[in-house]
């Protein structure tokens, strides 16, 4: 839940085109029952990175250059679904910090906001550019609320509450936050 | 000023008020635990070495990943060794931390939403939250109460608080005369199908009227449990005589009772509160309800045709479901029926079907399990003899737990299976792959594994 300080990632994209990605894609639900979130990055997007047979595939996913890359490019409405943490858990886990879509699904968006991964909502054009141009140089400033794509490809801006950029960009996660609020927690539960 | 019932639970709970640039810090009455939203946040304390700042504000129990058959020998048929770790793993940190714990050798074991108001741990005027987005049914109860996910099971454990922006409030009124044969299960079906999956976003739901006025507290649960599934994280009932009743000489209940019920009896809306959005129904309208599709929103009246889709989402749902718009709903073929979950799996609920099941049995092509929402209620209908209705109408009794609700357990259907259940959710694949979900009240589930197919329960004599 602790995560590095989040300001400015500049990173090769992954891409996954399709819409409507849902978070028994991204962990399906036999992961449910573990007990920790290390390790869950290797489950993450399972049905895509191992056969019927547990082996491997080819997919980008399990190369190198995959595994380096930052910032997940999806189609539209990613996140939809069952409420389960356990997806931005395995996004992280994996190494992603930014996941970019036209539409990502709200209880997936406010668990990754929690989680140290960023999700950016970006006009349809650029996302277009982002689906048609895999493993480019893209940054992500969280200072400026912006995109930056590469080859004259512009600027974009896109939205995050106050509150939680300001949590992203100190690294501190809401239970640091809280836990800065002892005496008036204190106070309160003296009060009544 | 005048003030809604959620205004004035809320406004006894601001630790640190809303502003501009942060949430409001909210303080929590109770936190419920179980086993599959948990470990994750305790090992967060341990790796930060936090402790649990109130063990005797939380309060456990084991009941998604349970088994609900004990084998010959007295061992549990865990569905895998993960699902008995997790399990293992609930006792461990809870043991580790002093936190109360409804475990094995409890008798108040059960599903954490019917566990928490029997023994009285849910109280009005509170804030209750749990690892769980049917956390609303503690609403009935007039408390705040809702699901949340593990990072903030973590931050209540170590905290008691939690960090949100207030919602809005949203008022559903139903008044007048609910037809003879309808349940709250069918209300709550029918308040989700007029508003919506995403009417209740955003919202505190309170639901008001006569109806729910006269409805029991078992009724009171079943509605708020589904509050969700219009999209409200949380739903209330304005606490009442009723709600008293049911509480006085529970468990964790107030020494002081009767100040304590006067206190509660304060927190009704006032009379001129605003809220920001209201919803009228009218009780004449609302029959008895069975979901069509793969979304609570998707349900009709059981005498109903079958509607056309709005849009490509219903028709793959309408696929899935194998069923065709144009057609009648009742008569459709049932392999299974599920009843119990923590929307109708209290006596009330156990009552209703044994009335549907006696002197009946369950037809040939169904297989049909009754599974009770604690110990406490499986003793319960034990004493009153509903086992031996269920057992004798070829239905298997079990022990207490989710179950098929969400099939983490094992219980779950064949693909393409026609499960009519009580539960809360008919999404694709929840009772297990291909697995086609229907929606409704116990009656309605009894009355179907006795046809054999979709059937309205007022079409079928009740000993209850
Ligand atoms: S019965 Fe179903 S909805 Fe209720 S807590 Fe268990 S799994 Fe969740």
């Amino acid at each position: 839940m602790s995560f590095e300080p989040l300001n400015t990632v500049t990173s090769r994209t992954l891409v996954l085109t399709p819409s409507n990605i849902d978070t028994d894609q991204i962990m399906p639900a036999k992961f449910l029952s573990m007990t920790t979130k290390a390790g869950l990055g290797e489950h993450v997007f399972a049905n895509l990175r191992y056969d019927a047979q547990g082996n491997l595939t080819d997919h980008e996913l399990n190369t190198d250059a995959g595994k380096a890359c930052e910032i997940l490019v999806a189609g539209h409405n990613f996140g939809c679904g069952s409420s389960r943490e356990h997806a931005p858990w395995g996004l992280t886990d994996y190494g992603f910090r930014v996941v970019i879509s036209s539409e990502i699904a709200d209880i997936f968006r406010t668990n990754s906001l929690k989680n140290g991964l960023l999700p950016i909502v970006i006009e349809k054009g650029a996302h277009q550019w982002l689906l048609d141009h895999p493993g480019e140089d893209v940054t992500v400033d969280l200072n400026k609320c912006e995109v930056r794509l590469p080859k004259n490809g512009g600027t974009y801006s896109f939205d995050v509450d106050a509150f939680s950029r300001l949590c992203l960009m100190n690294g501190t996660d809401e239970m640091g936050y809280l836990a800065a609020q002892d005496d008036a927690i204190a106070e309160f539960e003296a009060a009544r | 000023m005048t003030k809604t019932l959620f205004d004035k639970v809320w406004e006894r709970h601001i630790v640190v008020p809303e502003a501009a640039a942060n949430p409001a810090t909210i303080y929590i009455d109770l936190h419920l635990i179980h086993e599959v939203t948990s470990p994750q946040a305790f090992t967060e304390l341990n790796n930060r070495g936090l402790k649990v700042r109130r063990p005797d504000r939380t309060l456990a129990t084991i009941d998604h990943s349970t088994p609900t058959r004990v084998n010959a020998d007295g061992s549990r048929p865990y569905v895998t060794p993960q699902a008995e770790t997790q399990v293992e793993t609930l006792l461990a940190n809870t043991k580790a931390h002093g936190i109360e714990t409804h475990g094995w050798e409890s008798d108040n074991r059960g599903i954490v939403h019917v566990m928490g108001p029997e023994l009285g741990a849910t109280q009005p005027g509170m804030t209750i939250v749990c690892g769980d987005s049917h956390t609303s049914t503690h609403g009935a109860f007039g408390a705040i109460a809702f699901g949340i996910g593990t990072t903030q099971v973590g931050h209540v454990l170590a905290t008691q608080c939690i960090l949100m922006p207030k919602p809005k409030t949203m008022a559903i009124n139903v008044n007048g005369k609910l037809p003879k044969g309808v349940t709250p299960k069918d209300v709550i079906l029918h308040i989700i199908a007029e508003i919506g999956v995403g009417g209740g976003t955003g919202y505190a739901l309170e639901y008001r009227g006569n109806v729910f006025e006269d409805m029991s507290m078992e009724g009171r649960m079943t509605v708020c449990n589904m509050s969700i599934e219009a999209g409200a994280r949380c739903g209330m009932v304005a606490p009442d005589q009723i709600t008293f009743d049911f509480l006085n000489g529970r468990k964790f209940v107030p020494e002081d009772f009767d100040a304590a019920c006067e206190d509660w009896a304060s927190l009704a809306t006032d009379k001129g509160a605003v809220f920001d959005k209201e919803v009228s129904l009218r009780a004449e309208d609302i029959k008895p309800m069975v979901t069509y599709g793969t979304h609570p929103g998707m349900g009709i009246a059981i005498d109903a045709i079958i509607p056309g889709a709005a849009d490509n989402a219903e028709q793959d749902a309408l696929d899935y479901m194998q069923l065709s718009s144009g057609e009648k709903i009742a008569g459709t073929h049932v392999n299974k029926v599920f009843i119990g979950s923590c929307t109708n799996s209290r006596m009330e609920d156990l009552r209703a079907a044994a009335g549907i099941f006696k002197g009946k049995k369950v037809a040939d092509n169904v297989t049909a399990i009754v599974v009770p929402g604690s110990v406490l209620i499986k003793a319960l209908a034990e004493e009153e003899g509903l086992d031996k209705i269920f057992i004798a109408a070829g239905a298997q009794w079990r022990e207490a737990g989710c179950s098929m609700c969400l099939g983490m357990n094992g219980d779950i259907g064949a693909p393409g299976d026609l499960v009519v259940s009580t539960s809360n959710r008919n999404f694709m694949g929840r009772q297990g792959p291909g697995v086609r979900t229907v929606l409704a009240s116990p009656e309605t589930a009894a009355a179907s594994a006795v046809a054999g197919v979709i059937t309205d329960p007022r079409t079928m004599e009740s000993a209850a």
